[in-house]
């Protein structure tokens, strides 16, 4: 029970970085300034290598080895929240999403810390590291942008319109009172309890309003419902690896 | 990558006329020494616009450059090659930013020049004008078109103008772990499956062609650039860099079992020189001026980012907007 319980946790969350690092990947060439080609490249580096060693865990607990799990599951076994399947759209909605997404991360590392399973807490501590510069990063845009006059208006849309799939990160998973109970995770609620005052604190320093957070949550990625967006993305993913999937590349 | 197949003017010694003879012949004197030239020293106009024309045209190749292979990195097989060569592109995008800083000491803005890569005014690498169909062709370019780019970078970085050799340092350093990465994709290509050395087979048949094409026109074709010779701005021949190219690397890939579609590619054990077939010049000629398999995607993919790109680089100009330090 315990052991499923981890598994759980951990394939939801290398679910999320596997595809948000690749969506993130996707602004190569095609940022507004260079500079934010190479942010968001090493953004996505640090997650596609998150969900690696998150798959690695897993492969070590006894599933399949982490090639073999992240380029040939099908989208209905995904266990990614639906906001990071969404495709890029326009700078402001992946800013807002990298916004949202990362201080969800970076306090979910913060509570992982404190772990009772020593694997995880350890990678949790060192993944926190890099996240801070993920958040670090969105607040300078936050603040740029949420303080211009020619891009309030986009950047308050995107909140507006992202919030319900900001809250979807939290949807909780089906076996997480056991990892509260273990000492593992304290769970969802107290974790978008502190993501919700970190993102009003930034917020309150632009002239852009919190978006409504009583708005309905968009479910369902925990438990392998998803856009129609996913399955596309993971065909291209293995596209390549598809064609030999024993092969050496 | 992904310098390299620089196209030069034709420079003709009447356009220095209007410079002061004194100071033109103390500029060459020190390059002759082997001095460093700076921003803020003395320059002819010529060596100026020759050198942002360079520089520029080195910059564009690496932000166009990124492209092709960009398409593969969500198409990567396998964690270990998609997380290099989501560093790899990165990289390169990178030595754009330290190339448009270096031609900006120059006078030319990166705005001016991104809009004159736009335009079409300003040229880039030709070989990016080819599609990358395959993995196998993503990895042709990390391994051999990265080669090609680092014996020009090499021979660029012992030039004259000190902003651009100390950004070609830079780049030269990390030009390496492609190379490293591009052979490793390779040779694992190359000796797998039969579907898998086919694909690197049929890669190879694709791109020799562009790839001899890479090192610009025979030298006998460009003989107008000696002036930018003596200043050390165009460092090594175009027949230098393609034979160097042929030397190391030519033997490495027939190592691999890949056949190089051209019968006689041949070294002469007398004179050292590699002979090859004429690769169509006229194709060369074609796609630089715009006329190529994938011109106009490239350079349309680069407008389309720059438009919807347009607002944030407003709103980083609004005086209200709060200024935050720099990361890193
Ligand atoms: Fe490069
Ligand atoms: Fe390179």
């Amino acid at each position: 029970m315990k052991n499923e319980a981890i598994k759980e946790l951990l394939y939801k969350m290398a679910d999320d970085q596997l595809v948000l690092g690749h969506r993130n990947s996707e602004w190569n060439g095609l940022g507004p300034i260079l500079e934010e080609d190479i942010a968001f490249s090493s953004m996505a580096q640090d997650k596609i290598g998150q969900s690696l060693e998150f798959y690695s865990i897993l492969n070590e607990m006894g599933e399949k080895d982490p090639d073999t799990i992240a380029f040939t599951r099908k989208a209905d076994k995904f266990k990614c929240c639906q906001y990071v399947e969404h495709p890029i759209g326009e700078y402001d909605f992946s800013l807002v999403r990298h916004f949202f997404f990362d201080y969800a991360d970076y306090h979910r590392f913060e509570l992982l810390k404190n772990s009772k399973v020593e694997r995880i807490a350890m990678a949790a501590k060192k993944f926190q590291s890099e996240s801070k510069y993920h958040i670090m990063h969105a607040n300078a845009w936050m603040k740029q942008l949420g303080n211009s006059d020619v891009s309030i208006e986009r950047m308050q849309n995107c909140l507006n319109e992202g919030i319900a799939l900001a809250l979807g990160i939290f949807e909780p998973s089906p076996m997480e009172n056991v990892l509260i109970e273990e000492g593992v995770f304290e769970g969802e609620k107290k974790l978008s309890e502190r993501w919700l005052s970190s993102i009003q604190s930034i917020l309150s320093k632009t002239e852009l309003s919190m978006p409504d957070i009583s708005t309905a949550p968009i479910n369902g990625g925990r438990q392998g419902k998803h856009t129609p967006h996913l399955q596309p993305l993971l065909d291209e993913m293995s596209e390549v690896f598809s064609i030999d999937p024993e092969a050496e590349w | 990558m992904y310098g390299g197949g620089n196209s030069f003017e034709d420079v003709y010694d009447k356009e220095l006329k209007h410079e002061d003879p004194e100071q033109l012949a103390e500029f060459e004197a020190r390059i002759e020494r082997g001095e460093k030239i700076e921003s803020t020293d003395w320059m002819p106009e010529l060596y100026r616009t020759q050198l942002i024309r360079m520089i520029e045209q080195h910059a564009h190749s690496e932000i166009i450059g990124s492209l092709p292979e960009g398409t593969w990195i969500t198409r990567a097989p396998g964690f270990k090659r998609k997380l290099a060569l989501m560093a790899k592109v990165q990289d390169e995008v990178g030595h754009a930013q330290l190339l448009y800083a270096a031609a900006e000491t120059l006078g030319k803005s990166r705005e001016d020049m991104i809009t004159d890569l736009i335009n079409g005014k300003s040229k880039y690498s030709n070989i990016f004008n080819y599609p990358a169909f395959t993995w196998a062709d993503s990895c042709f370019i990390s391994w051999l078109v990265d080669a090609g780019a680092i014996v020009n970078q090499i021979a660029n970085s012992k030039g004259s103008y000190a902003p651009y050799c100390r950004a070609l340092e830079r780049i030269c350093a990390e030009e390496a772990f492609h190379l490293k990465y591009g052979h490793h994709c390779v040779i694992h290509l190359a000796t797998g499956s039969p579907v898998q050395r086919q694909m690197m087979q049929e890669a190879v048949n694709r791109w020799w062609k562009p790839m001899v094409h890479f090192f610009g026109p025979p030298d006998k074709d460009s003989v107008h650039t000696r002036i930018l010779m003596k200043w050390k701005v165009k460092m090594a021949s175009n027949d230098e860099c393609r034979n160097q190219f042929f030397d190391m690397y030519v033997p490495k890939i027939w190592e691999l079992g890949l056949e190089i579609p051209d019968p006689n590619l041949k070294k002469d054990p007398e004179t050292g020189i590699w002979n090859y077939s004429d690769p169509d010049w006229s194709e060369f000629k074609r796609v630089i001026n715009g006329d190529g398999p994938c011109n106009k995607e490239r350079l349309a993919v680069r407008r389309i980012a720059e438009e919807r790109g347009l607002w944030v680089r407003q709103a980083l100009k609004s005086p209200k907007a709060t200024y935050t330090t720099p990361l890193a």
